[in-house]
């Protein structure tokens, strides 16, 4: 009986945090009646970050603050802005944070060279090896010896 | 031996320590708005209940200091933080509120119960303000100077200590 009642209680538990109970905004679960501008509209969303839940794109979240964003995003769609356009306007106002698609900046660009810097240092090995291998037979034989 | 066997190994080591000193700071949730030193948008809030005046940005560019409290009555920081708002309006701030994604009924009871330091308080359904302003959460509170350009940011709940930081910020801000 008494875990009946406490199976019974935990259906009308209070969230802890508590968030508000508004409908969400009009946009933020409708999509756009053209399909362009809502492929549109969702391909950017896949690539902006919530604010509030960390690692996930707002097109992922249920809070209703990237339902409010969402909400942004397909207004600004449908008003004929270009999406890089909506993503510039997030990143005045929340920094490189709020885009998951990084562009080259003060901070961001030893994301890009560290890749190039390792192919070029593999390449300059691999160059190496091959021209070593190419001037002494010797090495060679041992290798083969090995093997 | 070849010293130069034991490079891979040393990378691998920084790594290692790299990632383990990182799991062992304290993780920085938050945001900062990136509109600091540029203006408020033109908006135009309705009241957020009867009997309180909505807001705009006219109200923020009468060459007066202010503070822009962005809050709501579903927050729990916002309880917390009601009586340290009610000490910066006796030391004479004047703070305009914005109520997020609130309803008039309850942002009635919410300052029935904790007070009212707000000279104004503007509603906003969609989180539209918060959004142009670069805030990402309740509550925040924004130093905005008289021509209505975004000054000092504090994120999080207004504590005893943080009631100095502000004042003086608001006084920054007249000059």
């Amino acid at each position: 009986m008494k875990a009946w009642l406490i199976a019974l209680c935990a259906f009308f538990a209070l969230p802890l945090a508590a968030q508000d109970s508004l409908p969400p905004a009009p946009y933020a679960y409708t999509q756009l009646d053209d399909p362009k501008l809502e492929a549109q509209a969702v391909e950017l969303m896949e690539t902006l970050r919530c604010l509030k839940c960390q690692s996930q794109s707002i097109a992922d979240s249920d809070v209703p603050m990237a339902g409010d964003m969402r909400h942004q995003v397909r207004v600004r769609i449908e008003q004929g802005q270009d999406p890089e356009e909506i993503r510039a306007w997030l990143m005045e106002r929340y920094g490189d944070y709020v885009s998951y698609k990084p562009a080259v900046s003060a901070t961001t660009w030893p994301l890009f060279a560290i890749p190039a810097f390792l192919v070029l240092l593999a390449l300059i090995v691999l160059a190496r090896r091959l021209a070593r291998k190419g001037d002494d037979p010797s090495e060679e034989e041992a290798l083969e010896d090995a093997a | 031996m070849n010293w130069k066997l034991w490079i891979p190994l040393a990378l691998f080591a920084f790594f290692l320590g790299l990632a383990g000193y990182q799991l062992t700071q304290p993780k920085d949730e938050f945001i900062p708005s990136t509109m600091i030193g540029k203006s408020l948008p033109q908006f135009d809030l309705p009241p957020a209940m009867d009997g309180v005046e909505g807001t705009s940005f006219a109200n923020f560019a009468d060459g007066k200091p202010k503070l822009l409290n962005i809050w709501a009555s579903w927050c729990l920081p916002c309880i917390a933080e009601a009586p340290h708002l009610e000490s910066l309006k006796e030391q004479g701030a004047e703070i305009i509120g914005v109520a997020i994604r609130d309803r008039p009924e309850d942002v009635a009871e919410f300052l029935g119960t904790h007070g009212n330091p707000y000279t104004r308080i503007g509603m906003d359904d969609v989180s539209a303000i918060q959004i142009e302003i670069g805030s990402s959460g309740v509550p925040e509170t924004f130093v905005i100077d008289g021509q209505g350009v975004i000054r000092y940011q504090h994120i999080g709940d207004v504590r005893a200590n943080d009631v100095a930081t502000l004042l003086a910020q608001l006084e920054e801000a007249q000059q």
